[in-house]
């Protein structure tokens, strides 16, 4: 069996992820380290009178004045209304939400830190908090940044004739939709340990990160030194989803005092910092106007989009990442002319947003695929007629849609005819009918999406970040014995790259991927790469690997024909080996011929040898289009406002699979995602901007019981742009779940005459919502 | 999320635990399984100096039966309610009600004693022994034993009427008659989770006992005799109008959808309970 690209194999790091073997933050033991624990914000919003450290502490306790050395961390933007925030490691002056990082505090256990943070006294004068993000853009709404004048990051604004549609379109759908706040909950927090390496001059920073290279130009900026003097190490991560894609202020401070103390310093997030310090994404709010004609076909659409951005403005993908996501990718798949969007990203005391996998189009999606089903039921129509009817047909591809957006390849609205045969939407009405008159109340919804993926350099560059990705550098080399080593700076926190990169590497070189290692995430030994996000490590790490990869197989046939006596193009590889008509030589052989007897060699040998590293960027800069559609069949219990998921199909496509297997595993964890945003978690904040979830039993997350069985079916539309015809997929799966599920509650509840338009789907809103239609029923009947 | 620093003992005999809550009453914390405990600990909102373990004392871990009574050792853990190590009271559903807390790995440590001590109004123990009429053994740290019936028991959220130096032993479950049934409905957003709305329901022809509780209210169980009173005399299920009115009139802050919520387990209880008559 070939373990190339396709192969369906195990994952080589599953064996130490489950047997307990996996090395995280939390797992390293240095000589004579320290634990760390922060002294957080009580308050959501006030100014520090005073910090005073325990008697006899001042070594141990640090704040924001003995770090007066550090530089803030602030994101530039070069988008024209772009305002900047400075946030400090250890809140100075002001603090802005409730868990914002006050003082460091550091003892030879952790137990022991938290005790020492609990003698810390802080003296803080309250302000008024900012916490509903409409209300933070009125005109007398405190401020959070005082010299802006006003609470917005950033505000664009997309123009189209709208005007003219409201005077002719035949239908008009009005809606606002909201999504919750939430905390992405990887099973292992964020972890730091930082120490001062004597002998290599550097600064060592283990750490829960999803992009190393990123964080230590990061921390050498933050700190003022040389990136020479900062190595930055991920170990094993215990998920991502965006939360480690950003510089941490903790990444920050824990490095500061270990340089200053010399002293090995670790600290781990805990639950409860997670939900209270790391409740920071998803929050959206969007003012919708469709316009369409009786068919319910899509003529225009207005938008108002309203982010809740949080205190701060993140590093390196700012407070504008989202909202330029959301209004760039609300149109989605459909084909329409007219478009007009507004969107605000908006300040508030609240952390500071992060990009979640999915970034934006969970909320866009929702809001979208909402509309759709409005536009259908105000003309009369099956919703996924209607749906199909509007998305770009196959023969369009490739198209150009109302924001520029390239959608390369690809055909949506097959992607809803299999999700409609599959569910088994044709005997789904008649099944309806049926179980209403018994009192039972089931619903049918659709959500479908594009999934920008690998946008390359000029997307980010006009996303205005202060750091752009550009080529993709993978190294691949043949050991002494024949076995393959592939370095990559891209990072694996559960998606399966280590796996997926042998099979690139495996590909072109034959060898078992048993035999390949791959080494990630250690800026001193991987070439450069800005790290895993955006659904860009299988098409840019996969294209770098594949580009070393094949350089390195044309010099294993050089090496291979001086043995066999043959030319270069005589020999063809397989199963690790070298052939020329039935004679081999195998890669062991050709690696002791090149390392270790190079007398076997002609003198005039090529010298640059069996390791290669190469760069890669696709062909085309503007991201590659995966799409999907997502189906659920749902029942509502209209006495107790609770959902239950029957039935969840999904169909995507995503190019060439490099291993099927965990693909359906991206499905799996993504869509268990989305239905944690569709139906479970939520931030809450009371008016004083106390989190009221700072726990698990508050917090609620989706369990194996609440999980329907999904059923999955792929179509392969390579992209043509990209090697091997690979598109992103790691983030698509979490995107549809809201939409899909909250169309067939509303499908459910159309006796009732209601829709539920946010999320999450609560039995609390569920039942309100259909207890408020029948007092209203009572009071007009 | 560690806890402030505190020493543990393990007595042996009640009398040792007794000294020990005795010593800094005020300082020293009883643990069983430390399900809810825990929790507290490690988010400093308990703070206890000294904390004396009861899993261990004679007799606490101890399952038996009279005549009239089947006695449940505070101790006992929920997995082994679940497993059918107690016999029953009435026939499957204390099994019933311990398979419904939490997840296993919570219901392997937590225990009966514990769970009732801690009071949580979304709690199983309290409401499903409340509708059991069932009475607790306490002792204090004179030696003295009194019992209290689960009706006088919890007075409100996390608040019980036992007094500071007094140890639950045992739990003691009337044993109902073979006609005798039972309904138990709870509304969970998640399995695993703490109700949102508990309903319980028993009757017992022979002995003429009929009751109606609610659960997780925000408060101490709600016992409505009204209602038993009415399904006692009719054998059927309440319209779902009249528990709402109930409800309303109870005196308790709830909202319409909790309203709703507790009046559905209600009625899905009793249906249950009656259905197989
Ligand atoms: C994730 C999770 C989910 C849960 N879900 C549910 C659920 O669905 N339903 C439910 O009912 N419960 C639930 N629980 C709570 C669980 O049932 C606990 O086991 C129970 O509440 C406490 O029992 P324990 O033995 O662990 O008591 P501990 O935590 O050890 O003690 C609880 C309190 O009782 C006191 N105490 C304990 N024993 C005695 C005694 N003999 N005499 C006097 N005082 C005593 C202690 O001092 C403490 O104040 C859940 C818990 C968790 C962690």
């Amino acid at each position: 069996m070939t373990t190339g690209i396709g192969a369906r194999i195990e994952r080589k790091e599953d064996r130490r992820l489950l047997t307990g073997q996996a090395k995280f933050v939390g797992d390293i033991k240095l000589p004579r380290q320290w634990e760390a624990a922060f002294v957080r914000s009580p308050v959501a919003h006030g100014r520090i009178r005073a910090i005073r450290k325990p008697e006899g502490m001042a070594d141990r306790v640090f704040t924001a004045a003995d770090l007066s050395d550090i530089h803030p961390i602030r994101a530039e933007s070069s988008l024209p209304t772009y305002n900047a925030s400075d946030q400090y490691p250890l809140a100075k002056d002001k603090v802005r939400f409730v868990g914002e990082c006050v003082a460091l505090c550091i003892a030879p256990t952790r137990a022991e830190a938290e005790d020492l943070a609990e003698q810390v006294e802080i003296e803080i004068d309250p302000l008024p908090p900012v916490i509903d993000a409409l209300k933070a853009r009125e005109a007398d709404a405190p401020l959070l940044h005082e010299e802006w004048g006003n609470n917005l990051f950033l505000t664009t604004f997309f123009d189209g004739d709208i005007e003219t549609l409201r005077k002719t379109a035949p239908v008009v759908v009005e809606r606002e939709y909201s999504t919750a706040r939430q905390c992405m909950n990887p099973m292992e927090g964020k972890g730091t340990l930082a120490h001062w390496d004597e002998k290599a001059g550097q600064l060592v920073v283990y750490t829960s990160t999803q992009v190393p290279h990123l964080i230590r130009t990061g921390i050498s900026e933050c700190l003022g030194l040389d990136q020479g003097q900062v190595r930055v190490i991920a170990p094993d991560v215990g998920g991502g989803f965006g939360y480690k894609c950003v510089l941490q202020p903790e990444e920050l401070s824990v490095s500061w005092v270990a340089r200053k103390t010399g002293r090995p310093i670790r600290w781990t997030e805990d639950r409860r910092e997670h939900l209270v310090a790391g409740a920071n994404t998803r929050q959206h709010h969007y003012k919708l106007t469709a316009f369409a004609d009786e068919r319910g076909r899509l003529l225009g659409l207005d938008a108002e989009i309203t982010v809740d951005v949080g205190a701060y403005s993140v590093w390196p993908f700012t407070a504008c990442l989202e909202a330029a996501q959301a209004g760039g990718n609300l149109p989605g798949p459909y084909d329409f002319g007219t478009y007009r969007c507004h969107t605000f990203s908006v300040a508030t005391n609240k952390p500071a947003f992060t990009p979640y996998r999915g970034v934006a189009r969970p909320g866009v999606c929702f809001a979208m695929e909402l509309t759709i089903d409005a536009i259908a039921r105000a003309v009369g129509r099956e919703p996924s007629e209607v749906r199909k009817e509007n998305l770009v047909p196959a023969g369009k591809m490739p198209f150009t849609n109302v924001t520029k957006k390239f959608y390369d390849s690809g055909d949506y609205p097959e992607s809803v005819a299999q999700v409609e045969r599959h569910i088994g939407l044709a005997g789904f009405r008649a099944r309806q009918q049926k179980a209403r008159a018994e009192g039972r109340f089931l619903g049918i919804g659709f959500s479908t999406f594009t999934e920008q993926s690998a946008h390359g350099t000029k997307v980010f560059a006009a996303w205005g970040l202060p750091l752009v990705p550009g080529y993709e550098q993978a190294m691949v080399k043949i050991t002494p014995s024949g076995s393959v080593e592939v370095r990559s700076g891209n990072h694996s926190f559960g998606q399966g790259l280590e796996t997926t990169l042998a099979q690139v590497a495996s590909e072109w070189l034959t060898v078992d991927t048993s035999r390949i290692n791959v080494t990630m995430g250690d800026t001193g030994v991987t070439p450069y790469s800005t790290g895993a996000y955006a659904s860009r490590g299988m098409v840019m790490a996969g294209g770098a690997v594949s580009k070393a990869a094949e350089v390195l197989a044309g010099r294993v046939k050089t090496h291979a024909a001086h043995l066999l006596q043959c030319t270069p193009d005589d020999i063809r590889l397989a199963d690790g080996k070298a052939w020329f008509g039935n004679a081999h030589v195998g890669f062991e052989d050709i690696a002791r011929a090149w390392y270790l007897r190079p007398d076997q060699l002609p003198d005039d040998v090529e010298t640059a040898g069996l390791e290669v590293t190469e760069g890669y960027k696709p062909a085309i800069d503007t991201g590659v289009f995966t799409y999907a559609t997502h189906g659920a069949i749902v029942e509502v219990d209209p006495d107790t406002g609770m959902v239950s998921i029957e039935d969840y199909y999904i169909f995507e496509d995503c190019g060439r699979r490099v291993n099927p297997m965990i693909l359906e595993g991206q499905a799996f964890g993504g869509a268990t995602q989305g239905i944690g945003t569709a139906l479970f978690e939520e931030v809450l904040y009371d008016a004083n901007g106390q989190p009221l979830t700072s726990t698990l039993a508050d917090y609620v997350l989706p369990g194996p019981a609440e999980l329907p069985h999904f059923r999955l079916g792929h179509a392969e539309t390579l992209s043509p742009y990209t090697r091997h015809g690979i598109k992103g997929v790691g983030e698509g799966a979490a995107i549809a779940p809201g939409g899909a599920i909250v169309n067939a509650i509303n499908d459910a509840l159309t006796p009732f005459g209601i829709e539920i338009n946010a999320i999450p789907a609560t039995p609390e809103k569920v039942l309100g919502a259909i207890l408020r239609a029948g007092t209203l029923r009572e009071a007009s009947g | 999320m560690k806890p402030s620093p505190f020493e543990i003992s393990c007595p042996g005999s009640l009398d040792a635990a007794h000294k020990a809550l005795h010593e800094n009453p005020r300082g020293t914390r009883i643990i069983s399984g430390g399900q809810s405990l825990g929790p507290m600990l490690n988010l400093r909102l308990a703070r206890p100096s000294r904390l004396v373990d009861v899993t261990g004392l004679s007799g606490l871990a101890e399952i038996r039966q009279t005549d009239s009574h089947v006695e449940i050792g505070a101790a006992v853990t929920h997995a082994r309610i679940e497993d059918g190590e107690v016999p029953d009271p009435i026939p499957g559903m204390l099994r019933h009600v311990a398979a419904g807390i939490a997840y296993r790995a919570v219901r392997n440590r937590g225990t009966i004693g514990g769970s009732l001590c801690h009071a949580d109004p979304a709690a199983d123990w309290v409401t499903a022994m409340t509708a059991l009429g069932a009475t607790l053994l306490v002792r204090d740290g004179s030696g003295g034993a009194r019992e209290i019936p689960m009706s006088g028991f919890m007075l409100g959220a996390y608040r019980t009427s036992m007094a500071e130096d007094e140890i639950l032993t045992t739990v003691r479950v009337p044993r109902h008659s073979d006609r005798a049934r039972w309904g138990y409905y709870k509304i969970c957003r998640k399995v695993g989770e703490f109700a949102d709305a508990i309903a319980g329901f028993v009757a017992d022809p022979e002995s003429r006992v009929c009751r109606v509780v609610f659960g997780s209210t925000g408060g101490a169980p709600l016992v409505s005799t009204e209602l038993a009173q009415q399904i006692a005399t009719t054998g059927a299920v309440p319209p779902l109008d009249t528990v709402k009115t109930v409800l309303r009139d109870s005196g308790l802050t709830l909202s319409d959808v909790k309203i709703h919520q507790l009046a559905i387990a209600h009625s899905r209880a009793v249906t249950e309970a009656l259905s197989d008559a």
